[in-house]
């Protein structure tokens, strides 16, 4: 690999995303960047990052910065949990007078309380006079000001998200794609971190806290996970990402009939509808 | 075994597109164009394509409707795979038959979750 070229895409990735990679974790780049190269038409990752310092295109520029910073945000991550999500709002909402409170716990750069609202928006129709509060929670300010602007590559866009929902929620802006103003103004953003008392966030029916969990100890998790305990209500609900569980951790949330969906400990009711 | 039609006029683009729906256990055809895409339509029907938009002779959206309106044409899945991402082409592939949209470039995760949104399997 061309030490300039290289040199220039580390200095590139710096500059705009604060993300230092030195001069070893050349392999890290060629990884990362051979898909981008070969759906750009570029035979190697090489002759990419050759044009991206002497010819740059700015929609090959932002799907390399991308490729590299990817954290597995994506829109409808595992699909899974907003299947279950929908029928919960639809069990929750038939009985209730005003709004359903959810918390997006770690919201990163927010596509999954966007995905929440927008899912939101197509069973709102079947609940009349309910409401949905959205409270996202990170503890990154670069990530939430990403969140909060709502602006998103062509690359990042199409990461778990149907074309047609990238039409009906999303407008033009120059190259890039921002959410509607609809669903920006249906999500409340606060900077909160997961070690603190979230108790001036409020109580919740819901709390979606997925995929954070992994990067801390035991201990820690089960203090993480009480105290949200303690700010969902009775027949309040708790989602964990794909590899995470409550068992071994905490008695404060136990399983719910649907695997990835748990229920505030001491809750008469079922987790959610039983499917024939 | 799900059968793909990659059609690009980049032999560079076809060959990793090739790669990946391979690696996904897809069996993969290519074609250089619309043209040459809608003659292997018509002697062997695949079960999804991979488009693009433009290229010689015919372009993806010509090919798009020549597909539809041809025998057995509206069966298999199309996805459109292009540089091109303003909402007027989007709009015009979607009305046109296709299946999802695709922008270039793209990495393998995204393609993946592309190809389940349609219910396209290997």
């Amino acid at each position: 690999m061309s030490t300039p070229d290289l040199k220039h895409f580390r200095e590139l990735l710096q500059s705009r995303t604060g993300i230092v990679l030195d001069a070893s974790k050349g392999y890290l780049i060629n990884t990362r960047l051979a898909s981008v190269a070969g759906t750009s038409g570029y035979e190697t990752v090489d002759a990419l990052l050759a044009d991206i310092r002497r010819a740059p295109v700015e929609r090959i520029v932002e799907a390399a910065i991308d490729a590299m910073t990817t954290n597995e945000t994506l829109f409808f991550r595992d699909q899974k949990p907003f299947d279950l999500l929908r029928r919960t709002f639809v069990d929750l909402g038939r009985n209730r007078r005003g709004p359903i409170r959810l918390w997006s716990a770690a919201c990163s750069t927010g596509q999954e309380p966007y995905s929440i609202a927008m899912l939101w928006q197509e069973v709102a129709h079947l609940l009349p006079g309910v409401s949905l509060e959205i409270m996202a929670t990170d503890l990154s300010r670069e990530c939430l000001a990403k969140a909060q602007a709502g602006i998103y590559s062509g690359f990042e866009v199409q990461r778990g998200l149907p074309v047609q929902k990238l039409m009906k929620h999303f407008e033009r802006v120059g190259e890039s794609w921002q959410i509607k103003s609809d669903l920006r103004s249906a999500v409340t953003w606060r900077r909160f971190n997961l070690l603190e008392s979230p108790g001036h966030l409020g109580r919740f029916d819901i709390v979606f806290c997925r995929n954070v969990l992994i990067y801390f100890d035991t201990s820690t998790r089960k203090a993480i996970l009480e105290r949200i305990a303690g700010q969902v209500v009775d027949d309040g609900y708790l989602v964990l990402g794909a590899s995470e569980t409550v068992m071994g951790v905490t008695n404060a949330f136990q399983a719910g009939a649907d695997a990835g969906l748990y229920v505030k400990a001491g809750n008469p009711r079922p987790a959610s509808r039983q499917t024939a | 075994m799900t059968r793909f039609l990659v059609v690009d006029d980049s032999a560079v683009i076809r060959k990793v597109a090739r790669r990946m729906l391979e690696a996904l256990g897809y069996a993969v055809d290519e074609a250089v164009d619309g043209e040459d895409a809608l003659q292997a339509c018509l002697s062997n029907m695949p079960d999804a394509v991979l488009l693009d938009w433009n290229m010689p002779n015919m372009d993806g959206l010509t090919f798009l409707g020549a597909l539809r309106a041809s025998p057995d044409g509206t069966r298999p899945k199309v996805l459109f795979c292009t540089t091109e991402s303003d909402f007027d082409h989007i709009a015009a592939a979607m009305e046109k038959g296709a299946d999802e949209y695709l922008f270039k470039p793209f990495d393998q995760s995204t393609l993946e979750s592309k190809l389940s949104m349609t219910g396209i399997v290997p």
